[in-house]
C-alpha cells in the first residue's frame, strides 16, 4: 500500500455540490417519456377478510390504464417466502440460542386478508397520480372485521386469535440466551428488583420517502428498476425470484437516496409490482410513495416490552440480570429475529453482567411490518440497561457515575468473550479500547463534579438542571461480504466501483480517501460509483454499519491491486522496475527522474487486448481489479454519552442542553464525516427520548399518519453534540476501521431520561417508557410531590 | 396525497373575488397562503370544485395604525406583522405573538385572514382577537358587514364568515403604551401547534391598581377563550402573587380540555394554570409591577 496522507483527513465532502445545488438526481426526478403513475389502494382496516373487490368503476375513468388486484397477479408474482436474506441463522448460532422461526409469506397484494391498515390491495396505474388516486376512491372493497391483535402481550395469550393459521400463540420467532448460573446468582443476591421497560414502536423517517420506477426492454429482455432502497442487490434478488427471471436481466439502480435508516434495507410488495407492471404494460412505470403513506406503509421499528430482574450487590455491582422481552413485529417478520437478537445480543453492552438469561419472542400483532431501523436493537437494549444502572445507583444512594464505573468492562478484560455468539454465529469478543478511561474523560468534559456540587435549580426555582449517562456496543461491519472494483478507463482516468450503496453516509467522499492512499493519488482524481447493480456483479448494501469496514476494505484492495497493475505495465513502457516507479497526477515516472513517464492514459491504452497491447511477460490484459471483502466476524464500536438537560418542573418540559459523546469506532476514515453521522444519530436518539412515537387505536388505527401528529426532532430540538474521538484500531480488517453509521442514535434515550431523574434527584422518580413526554414527566412530579411513588415503575 | 380536480381562479381584486364568490358560493373556497388549505386539499379532507386564489388582491394587503385602532388587511402575512417596526414600536404584543406561529416559511406564506378565518382553536390569532377586541370587516354579494370578536368563532373551525363571504380587514384596538403584555405557550416541538397558550393585557392605573385586564387561552377548547373569571378576581386589585394565584386557578378551573394524542385534558388545563400565572407575572412587569415577594 502506498502511503497514508488522505484517509484521517477532514476532507470536504465531494457529493455536496450537486445536492446544494438541487441538481441531486432521487427516483422521482427520473421520468421516461410514456411513464404511467401507479397509487395503491390500500386497506383501511387493520384485520379482515376481503369478501369482494369492485373495480369497474375505477377502470371505466378516463385516463386510467388498468387496475391490478391479487387474482390479476396470481401465478405470474410470487409471494415473499423469505424476507432479504435474515431467515438462515448458522449452525453455531442454532446450537447456542435455539432459535424457532415459523414461516410467515406476504402475498404482494393482499388475497383474502388484510391484517394491517396500509396493507396494498389494489393497484392502480394512470396517466397521473392525480387520477390514480381519483380512481382509487371508486374501488369498492367489502371487508368483513375480524378482531384486532393491537398488543403484544394480548397477542400471547392463550385463547387470542391467531394472525397465521401456522403460527402458534402468534410467536413468529423466538430464542434462548442463558449464561452463567443465573438462578444461583439471584438466590443469592443481596438486592434484586424488578422492571418492566417499554420502547415504543417509531418510524425511520427518511426524508426522501420511498419510490420506484421500472422501465422494461422487451427486445433485449432486460428490467431496469430505479428504487429509493439501502440494498439494490437484494431488491435484485427477490425481483428475479418473483417474476421468474434471471438476476443478470435485473438491473437495479439506487440514484440520489435521501436517506434511509433501515426502513429501506427491506424489499418491499411495491417493487415487485411496479417491476411487474412495467412488464405487462410495455410502459415505464412509477410510484412515488407520499407522507401518508409511509407511515403506514413503509416498515416501522422498535416496540419491544422487557419484564427484567435485577441482582445486585450493596455496592452497585450487578451480578445477575434476567429479561423476557417481546417485540412487536406487526402483522408479518420481514427480519425474523435481526433486532430481536441484535437486543440480546448488546443488552449488557459495556457492562459486566456475569449471568444473564433472556427470552426474545417476536409477537405478531395487526400493525405495520416491523423492520431495522439505525441501532436496529440496540437502543432499545441500552434504554434497558443504562436505565437499571441508573436505578441501582439511585435506590442504593449511590452516585450514578460510580456505579457506572464499578461495572463497566476494563481494559485488563479486553478483548472481552462474551460467551455467546454474534447474529453470524462468530463468538462475540469485544475488541474495544479502554473504556473506564473513556469514562472518566467524558466526566471531565461534561463537568460533573462541579455539576454534584452544585444547586440544580437553574432559573426561578422551577427549572432544574442533571446530567445523565448512557453506554453502547455494537457490532459493526457484519459481513457476509462487500466488494469493490478499481479500473482504468479509456482516458485512463481512475474509476472506483463499490457494491455498497450510500443515502447520505458520504460514501463519495470516503471511499475516495480510502482509494487514493491504496493507489497513491489524490482523492480528486479518483471517481466514485455505486449504487447500480450493473457496477459490480455481487454486492450486498449500506445498513449495520457497515460500509466502511466492508466496502472500504474491498475498496483498499483492489485500490491496491489496481497501483500493482499500473505499475507493473508502466514498468513495461519504461523499461523500469515497477519498485523505481511513482505516481505524478495522471502520469507514472521513474523515481527522480520526471522525464522519463507514460501517463494513465497510455498505461490504460498499453493494457488493452489488440496490437498496441505491451504487458509484462505472463500478465493478463484489463486494467480493471476487483475485490470482495469476507470479514471474519463483526468489529465492536463503542461509546459513552451525557446529556445535560434542563426540566421545567411546573410544565414538565424538557430542554436538553448540550449531548457529550466519547466514542470509539476504530480508526477514522473521514472525521468530518464521522462528526455529521454521529450528529444525525443524536438528533434521532432525541426524536425516540423525547417525541416519536406511533400510536395505533384499539381496532389498529393509526393515529399518527402525518408529521403534524407524528413528532420528529427538528433543527430547534436537536442539541450541540461535542464529540471526543478515541481511535482503537480493529484487527479484523487492514483499514482498522469499525463502523459509527448507528453509534449516534444507541444512546440519546437512556441518558436523556438519566439526566431527567438526576435534575428531579430529590423526588426519587423513575421512568422506563418512552417518549418521554412533559405530561409523563409533570405528572411523576405531582406523583412524588404528594408522597405518591413518581414516575413509572 | 393529490387533491381532486378543482377549477381555479385568480382574482384580481375584492369585487372580482365577491363576483366569484357569489356565482360558486358553497362550492368554492378561497386560498390565501394555503397553509391550512392545501394540506386539507391534499388529504382530500375537502373537496371544493372551485378554489378562488386571493393572493393578488392587492388592496387586501395593508395595515394602518392609526390612534389605537389598527386596521390589518386580510392578506397581510404573518411574517410582515413580525417585522412591522411601526406595530413594534407601539408595543410588541403583535410582532412578539405572531413570531410563535409555526416556522418562518409558514409565516412568510400564512396570512391574519386565513389564520383568523380557518380559526384553529390552538392558533394565536383568534387569542390576539379576543385579547385586542377584534372587529372583523367581512364583504359577500349580499354586501359588507362588520362583527365583533364576541360573534365571530362560533364553534371548531367556525366562524361567522359564511361560504360566500370573504374576511376584508380586521381591526384590532392595541394596547395603550403603558400597558403590559406576554403570550407564553408549550409546544411539543419548538413551531408547533401550542398545546396550552396563555395571552394577557394589563394595565395599571396610578395607584399601581389593575386597571384594565385580558386573559386569553388556547388549545383548551373548541375555539379561543377569553378567562372571565380569572379577569374578575384581578380587575380593580392591588397586584399580588396571591391575586395572581387565584387568577391562575380559576383560569383553569372552567376548562375541559379534550384529549389527543399530544396531551391529555388533564395535562392541559393543569398547565393553563400554570402558564396563566407566568403570562400575568410577565405582562404585570412589563406594565410596571414590582414583584417584592419573588420566593
Ligand atoms: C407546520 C405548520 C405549523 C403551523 N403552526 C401554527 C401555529 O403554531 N399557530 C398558528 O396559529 N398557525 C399555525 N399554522 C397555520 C398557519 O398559521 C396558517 O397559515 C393559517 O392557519 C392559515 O393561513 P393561510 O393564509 O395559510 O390560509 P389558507 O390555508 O389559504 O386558508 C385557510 C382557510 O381560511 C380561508 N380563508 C383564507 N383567507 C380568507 C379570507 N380572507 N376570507 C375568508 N376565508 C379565508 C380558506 O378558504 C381556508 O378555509 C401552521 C401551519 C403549518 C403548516
Amino acid at each position: 500500500m502506498a502511503t497514508e496522507v488522505h484517509v484521517g483527513r477532514r476532507m470536504a465532502r465531494k457529493e455536496d455540490r450537486p445536492l446544494v445545488t438541487g441538481t441531486g438526481r432521487f427516483v422521482a426526478d427520473i421520468r421516461p417519456v410514456g411513464t404511467v403513475d401507479v397509487a395503491f389502494g390500500r386497506s383501511p382496516v387493520a384485520h379482515a377478510r376481503i369478501e369482494a373487490i369492485g373495480t369497474e368503476a375505477a377502470t371505466a375513468m378516463d385516463g386510467v390504464v388498468g387496475v391490478y388486484t391479487a387474482p390479476d397477479i396470481q401465478g405470474q408474482v410470487q409471494p415473499f417466502t423469505l424476507f432479504v436474506d435474515q431467515e438462515h441463522t448458522p449452525p453455531s448460532l442454532d446450537q447456542s440460542i435455539h432459535p424457532v422461526i415459523r414461516p410467515c409469506d406476504m402475498d404482494v397484494l393482499a388475497l383474502t386478508r388484510v391484517r394491517y391498515v396500509g396493507q396494498p390491495v389494489v393497484a392502480i396505474v394512470a396517466e397521473s397520480r392525480y387520477l390514480a388516486e381519483d380512481a382509487a376512491e371508486l374501488v369498492d372493497i367489502d371487508y368483513e372485521e375480524l378482531p384486532v391483535l393491537t398488543d403484544p402481550e394480548a397477542a400471547i395469550a392463550p385463547g387470542a386469535p391467531l394472525l397465521h393459521e401456522q403460527v402458534p400463540g402468534n410467536v413468529q420467532a423466538s430464542f434462548d440466551v442463558d449464561l452463567g448460573a443465573v438462578d444461583a446468582v439471584f438466590a443469592e443476591a443481596e438486592h434484586t428488583a424488578s422492571f418492566r421497560f417499554l420502547v415504543p414502536r417509531v418510524a425511520g423517517s427518511p426524508i426522501e420517502t420511498r419510490g420506484v420506477l421500472a422501465v422494461h426492454d422487451p427486445v433485449q429482455e432486460e428490467l431496469t428498476v430505479w428504487s429509493s432502497t439501502q440494498t439494490p442487490y437484494m431488491v435484485r434478488t427477490r425481483i428475479a425470484e418473483m417474476l421468474g427471471l434471471a438476476e443478470q436481466q435485473v438491473r437495479v439502480i439506487a440514484p440520489d437516496v435521501g436517506g434511509g435508516f433501515g426502513p429501506k434495507v427491506q424489499v418491499y410488495p411495491e417493487e415487485i409490482l411496479v417491476a411487474h407492471l412495467s412488464m405487462r404494460l410495455g410502459r415505464p412505470v412509477c410510484w412515488i410513495e407520499d407522507r401518508n403513506e409511509h407511515l403506514v406503509a413503509t416498515g416501522q421499528s422498535r416496540d419491544q416490552v422487557h419484564t427484567v430482574e435485577v441482582a445486585y450487590r450493596g455496592d452497585g455491582t450487578i451480578t445477575g440480570l434476567r429479561d423476557r422481552f417481546l417485540l412487536d413485529c406487526g402483522a408479518f417478520n420481514p427480519f425474523s429475529i435481526t433486532c430481536a437478537y441484535n437486543t440480546a445480543a448488546h443488552l449488557r453492552g459495556l457492562y459486566r453482567v456475569p449471568a444473564y438469561r433472556i427470552r426474545g419472542e417476536c409477537v405478531l400483532t395487526n400493525k405495520t411490518p416491523n423492520v431495522p431501523y439505525r441501532g436496529a436493537g440496540r437502543p432499545e437494549a441500552t434504554f434497558v440497561m443504562d436505565r437499571v444502572v441508573d436505578v441501582v445507583a439511585r435506590r442504593l444512594g449511590l452516585d450514578p457515575a460510580e456505579v457506572i464505573g464499578r461495572n463497566l468492562l476494563t481494559v485488563a478484560e479486553m478483548p472481552c468473550d462474551r460467551g455467546m455468539p454474534y447474529r453470524d454465529g462468530a463468538p462475540i469478543v469485544y475488541d474495544c479500547g479502554d473504556v473506564p478511561a473513556s469514562f472518566d474523560r467524558l466526566l471531565r468534559q461534561v463537568g460533573y463534579a462541579e455539576h454534584r456540587s452544585a444547586t440544580r435549580e437553574v432559573q426561578d426555582g422551577h427549572v432544574r438542571r442533571g446530567i445523565g449517562f448512557a453506554t453502547y456496543v455494537e457490532g459493526t461491519g457484519k459481513g457476509p461480504h462487500e466488494g469493490a472494483r478499481a479500473l482504468l478507463d479509456s482516458r485512463g482516468d481512475i474509476i472506483v466501483l463499490a457494491g455498497c450503496t450510500p443515502h447520505g453516509q458520504s460514501h463519495e467522499t470516503a471511499f475516495s480517501q480510502v482509494a487514493a492512499d491504496a493507489l497513491g493519488v489524490s482523492p480528486e482524481q479518483i471517481t466514485f460509483r455505486a449504487g447500480d447493480t450493473a457496477l459490480v456483479p455481487y454486492g450486498v448494501g449500506t445498513f449495520a454499519s457497515r460500509s466502511a469496514v466492508t466496502a472500504g476494505t474491498a475498496v483498499a484492495v483492489a485500490g491496491g491491486r489496481l497501483r500493482q497493475r499500473i505499475l507493473a505495465v508502466a514498468g513495461e513502457l519504461l523499461e523500469a522496475a515497477p519498485d523505481d516507479l511513482e505516481f505524478q497526477d495522471s502520469t507514472v515516472h521513474v523515481q527522480g527522474d520526471v522525464t522519463s513517464s507514460v501517463t494513465l492514459h497510455q498505461i490504460a491504452a498499453a493494457a488493452a487486448p489488440g496490437p498496441a497491447a505491451r504487458l509484462p511477460a505472463g500478465m493478463d490484459h484489463g486494467m480493471d481489479e476487483s475485490y470482495y471483502f469476507v470479514p471474519p466476524t463483526v468489529t465492536f464500536a463503542s461509546g459513552l454519552m451525557a446529556a445535560v438537560v434542563d426540566v421545567d418542573t411546573e410544565t414538565g418540559v424538557i430542554d436538553v442542553r448540550k449531548i457529550v459523546l466519547v466514542h470509539d469506532s476504530g480508526r477514522l476514515i473521514n472525521p468530518m464525516v464521522v462528526e455529521g453521522q454521529i450528529h444525525g444519530g443524536v438528533a434521532q436518539g432525541v426524536g425516540t427520548a423525547l417525541y416519536e412515537r406511533l400510536v395505533y387505536d384499539d381496532t389498529g388505527q393509526p393515529l399518527t399518519t402525518t408529521f403534524m401528529d407524528y413528532l420528529l426532532p427538528t433543527s430547534m430540538e436537536v442539541p450541540k453534540v461535542e464529540q471526543i474521538h478515541v481511535e482503537t484500531r480493529s484487527d479484523r480488517n487492514p483499514l482498522g476501521v469499525k463502523g459509527v453509521g448507528e453509534a449516534g442514535t444507541i444512546s440519546p434515550p437512556p441518558a436523556i431520561v438519566n439526566a431527567v431523574v438526576d435534575a428531579l434527584a430529590p423526588l426519587s422518580v423513575e421512568f422506563s417508557e418512552l417518549p418521554l413526554t412533559p405530561e409523563v414527566v409533570l405528572d411523576a412530579v405531582l406523583a412524588a410531590r404528594s408522597g405518591r411513588t413518581g414516575g413509572q415503575r | 396525497m393529490k387533491p381532486p380536480r378543482f377549477r381555479y381562479f385568480a382574482a384580481d381584486s375584492t369585487a372580482h373575488a365577491v363576483e366569484l364568490l357569489g356565482e360558486y358560493g358553497d362550492e368554492a373556497k378561497l386560498l390565501a397562503g394555503g397553509q391550512s388549505v392545501v394540506p386539507l386539499l391534499n388529504f382530500r379532507l375537502v373537496a371544493p370544485a372551485v378554489l378562488i386564489d386571493i393572493n393578488r388582491i392587492t388592496e387586501l394587503d395593508h395595515v394602518r395604525v392609526d390612534g389605537i385602532t389598527t386596521r390589518v388587511g386580510a392578506l397581510v402575512r404573518q411574517r410582515t406583522i413580525e417585522r412591522d417596526q411601526e406595530l413594534r414600536r407601539r408595543g410588541p404584543m403583535l410582532t412578539e405573538t405572531v413570531g410563535l406561529i409555526g416556522h418562518v416559511a409558514i409565516r412568510n406564506r400564512g396570512t391574519v385572514g386565513g389564520a383568523l378565518a380557518h380559526a384553529d382553536p390552538a392558533g394565536e390569532w383568534p387569542a390576539l382577537g379576543l385579547l385586542l377586541g377584534a372587529c372583523f370587516r367581512i364583504v359577500g354579494p349580499r354586501g359588507r358587514r362588520t362583527v365583533p370578536v364576541d360573534e365571530f368563532f362560533r364553534g371548531f373551525l367556525t366562524t361567522a364568515i359564511e361560504p360566500d363571504e370573504l374576511l376584508e380587514e380586521v381591526e384590532l384596538r392595541l394596547p395603550s403604551p403603558g400597558a403590559g403584555h406576554a403570550f407564553v405557550e408549550v409546544a411539543r416541538r419548538h413551531g408547533d401547534f401550542a398545546l396550552v397558550g396563555v395571552g394577557a393585557v394589563v394595565e395599571l392605573d396610578s395607584r399601581c391598581r389593575i386597571a384594565h385586564i385580558a386573559i386569553a387561552l388556547i388549545g383548551v377548547a373548541s375555539t379561543a377563550v377569553r378567562a372571565g373569571d380569572a379577569e374578575r378576581v384581578l380587575r380593580g386589585e392591588l397586584p399580588s402573587t396571591e391575586l395572581v394565584k387565584s387568577a391562575a386557578e380559576a383560569a383553569a378551573a372552567g376548562l375541559d380540555p379534550v384529549d389527543d394524542i399530544h396531551a391529555s385534558g388533564t395535562y392541559r388545563r393543569r398547565i393553563a394554570g400554570v402558564l396563566t400565572r407566568r403570562a400575568l407575572y410577565t405582562a404585570l412587569a412589563r406594565a410596571g409591577w414590582e414583584r417584592r415577594d419573588v420566593a
